[in-house]
């Protein structure tokens, strides 16, 4: 691939940790694969937690750590969900590889260079059930040759049989500490001018996804030139402004159903997400002092109830009206039907 | 004669009208040489294809719009084949993936790759990537868009996506974060009414403020549905002037019919008439979810303020129903049946039990 510009590299890949010992917050992970590197010898492993907290650039970082550039290609596979992973695709191409044996272990330009090769499955949540079967005695019967790295958002998506063959390492979101001093490492890099109240706003909405913030942050730098404000960044992440969520919940409290369908119509108009804002309602709800458990576990249900039908697919616009009249009569202590029915 | 919506089109970003602030920061990205991945969402008619088609044309210049229209074939593992549609000029792609349904996720896979190992060979060609836009980003299937995921960062140096959606509730939180988040509100009834003004002035129609007002009003802020609204009204009126009416559609007034017997009467009677109304819209071709809604809207008005929430309610939950289901006339019929149970039994005051 011919050299890239560097300012048309995302941030995301720029500042993409290259060895397993920079990779921030894992402390538990890092000791284990730093060992690892010491000894040449390592489970299965099965890396599992929220977007955006590391996974993938640890699974690339101790690869190429392991065996370094010119044995990489050779020792290296790495599947994620862009390549078809069907059976088939398990049953041939990936017990191909694992099949394949090495040679036996010595350094080579500083690298341990061990004798097994590496696998490593991106996205494994997204492997069918019978694919995922499929490798079982695959893993153990190469396991001399060859080691397996899943990564997953939802471990209860790897089957149970996997799983337990596999050491497992939940990767926890990112403290806002960790996250503020890796955005203004890059910040200063950049040569980028954030004050303190852009960098907390950028935290919190980023809400422990580092990938996220970095994205909103070299979205805004795009945008708005070197300094940026939290507007700024609240304007890039498409978060609802929080006047609007509050007129609907007012709107709502007034008990008038007009009001509060008007004030779905401009929602809706104006673009918003409205999966986006089920969850802003939720914080609101749930931090508010003047509703009471009762008026709280009403809606929340509803807001439950309303998620699910928008995954499906099921109308916007009818869904927040519906959330909104319930809302409204959660907080008007009206009863949750019409008394005559049902 | 092409319509006033494709005629008055702005090609460029200077000519669009609203949301100056918007057109400004699609400019900045545009030149600045660094342009992200996408993600354009609003309701329809607020003008996202149109900012997109003015964004590529500032990327690339007057060239993105020769276009051509390519069919391909590709072939599925279970060995079906599958016949699409590719809208494509020297620099960019656009498809639209839903069209295929549940294969989306093989076209993902198979075209985007394709695109994004052939590198730009034009050396005058402004940009080194080529764009590729997603349209109904948002009916993409699960699998299509976690295969999205990795390509987008890995070949991030030939390809650039553009996605355009509805509203991100359906796009997977991986996608979201790696794109830039592009909201593009509805046009407010200023807003439309001054561009009603512009094209009129250009077709040198009369100029009458208020009727004016009244499209954009029953428009619903949606700028393509206002413009051929006023384009109607003009071609049916010699002489317009304040109270020339505006024709609603055909399917609106049938709905509109439809609600005032189903308020009327409430016997199983009744239903039966209302089926065959209903049956009539769906064959042609009317969505079943904007069948409900405009019955819904033309409701809500009728009954009184305490049964409202009811009815939104079992609207939204037969809404639901019909995306899960596959005959959307039982959920229409039930909806119907529902209304005139929770109307009677409203009236009645009688307490009745069934669930």
């Amino acid at each position: 691939m011919a050299p890239l510009l560097q300012s048309s590299q995302p941030w995301v890949e720029k500042y993409r940790p290259k060895q397993v010992k920079d990779v921030a917050h894992q402390d538990e992970v890092v000791r284990v694969l730093t060992n690892t590197l010491e000894t040449t010898n390592c489970p299965h492993m099965l890396f599992y937690g929220p977007p955006g907290t590391g996974k993938t650039t640890t699974a690339l970082a101790i690869a190429h750590q392991l065996f370094g550039p010119e044995l990489y290609k050779s020792r290296v596979l790495e599947l994620n969900a862009s390549d078809d992973r069907g059976i088939n695709v398990v049953r041939t191409k990936i017990k191909d590889f694992a099949a394949v044996a090495v040679g036996s272990s010595h350094r080579q330009g500083g690298y341990p260079c061990p004798p097994y090769k590496i696998i490593i499955l991106d996205e494994a949540d997204s492997m069918t059930e019978d694919a995922q079967n499929a490798l079982r005695r695959t893993m153990e019967t190469y396991s001399k040759v060859t080691r397996f790295f899943f990564i997953c958002n939802y471990i209860s998506r790897i089957i149970e049989p996997l799983a337990s063959r596999c050491a497992k390492f939940r990767f926890k979101p990112l403290s806002e500490d960790i996250m503020s001093s890796r955005i203004l490492h890059i910040s200063k890099e950049e040569g980028l001018n954030l004050d303190v109240e852009a960098l907390s706003a950028l935290s919190s909405i980023s809400q422990g996804d580092l990938r996220r913030a970095i994205t909103y942050l070299q979205s805004a730098a795009r945008l708005f030139g070197s300094s940026i404000s939290s507007k700024d960044l609240i304007s890039v992440s498409g978060v609802i402004p929080q006047e609007v969520v509050e007129k609907l919940l007012i709107a709502c409290k007034s008990g008038n159903f007009d009001l509060a369908n008007k004030e779905v119509n401009n929602i809706v108009a104006e673009g918003y997400p409205v999966s986006q804002m089920l969850s802003q309602i939720l914080e609101v709800i749930v931090e508010a002092d003047d509703i009471s458990d009762e008026q709280k576990a009403r809606i929340c249900k509803k807001l439950a109830e309303a998620d699910k039908c928008l995954i499906d697919g099921a109308d916007e616009y009818l869904q927040l009206l519906d959330v909104a009249s319930n809302m409204m009569r959660a907080l008007c202590n009206m009863p949750q039907e019409f008394p005559y029915e049902s | 004669m092409a319509l006033l919506v494709d005629k008055h089109r702005p090609r460029t970003l200077d000519n669009l009208s609203y949301h100056s602030d918007l057109s400004a920061r699609l400019r900045a990205l545009a030149q600045s040489g660094d342009f992200p991945h996408l993600l354009v969402y609003g309701p329809s008619g607020a003008g996202k294809k149109t900012r997109i088609v003015a964004t590529l044309r500032e990327l690339y210049g007057p060239g993105v719009e020769k276009i051509k229209i390519d069919s391909r074939v590709f072939q599925t593992t279970s060995n079906r084949k599958l016949e699409f549609n590719i809208v494509a000029s020297v620099y960019h792609l656009e498809i639209t993936p839903s069209d295929v349904g549940n294969y989306d996720r093989v076209v993902v896979q198979d075209l985007l790759k394709e695109v994004a190992q052939t590198q730009q060979v034009d050396l005058g060609a402004k940009q080194r990537f080529k764009v590729v836009v997603i349209n109904e980003a948002d009916h993409l299937t699960r699998d299509a868009q976690a295969a999205l995921r990795r390509t987008m960062e890995k070949y991030s140096p030939n390809l650039r996506l553009i996605l355009l959606a509805n509203s991100t509730s359906n796009i997977i939180a991986p996608i979201r974060s790696r794109t830039l988040l592009v909201r593009v509100a509805a046009p407010s009834e200023d807003e439309i009414c001054q561009v009603l003004k512009r094209v009129g002035e250009k077709e040198h129609f009369r100029d009458v403020e208020a009727l004016n007002q009244k499209i954009a009003k029953d428009s619903g802020r949606n700028l393509r549905r206002a413009l051929l609204m006023y384009e109607a009204v003009h071609a049916q009126n010699e002489v317009v002037t304040e109270k020339s009416l505006v024709p609603p559609p055909d399917w609106e007034a049938l709905i509109a019919q439809i609600a005032d017997e189903i308020i009327e009467e409430h016997t199983p009677a009744r239903i039966l008439q209302v089926r065959a109304k209903l049956y009539d819209l769906l064959t042609h071709c009317i969505p079943a979810t904007t069948i409900l809604k405009t019955l819904t809207w033309k409701l809500i008005p009728k009954i009184d303020d305490e049964l409202k929430p009811d009815i939104i309610r079992w609207s939204a939950f037969y809404e639901h129903r019909i995306r899960l289901g596959t005959k959307v006339i039982f959920h229409l019929e039930a909806f119907v049946a529902k209304f005139m149970r929770v109307l009677e039994s409203y009236l009645n005051g009688i307490e009745l039990d069934f669930d």
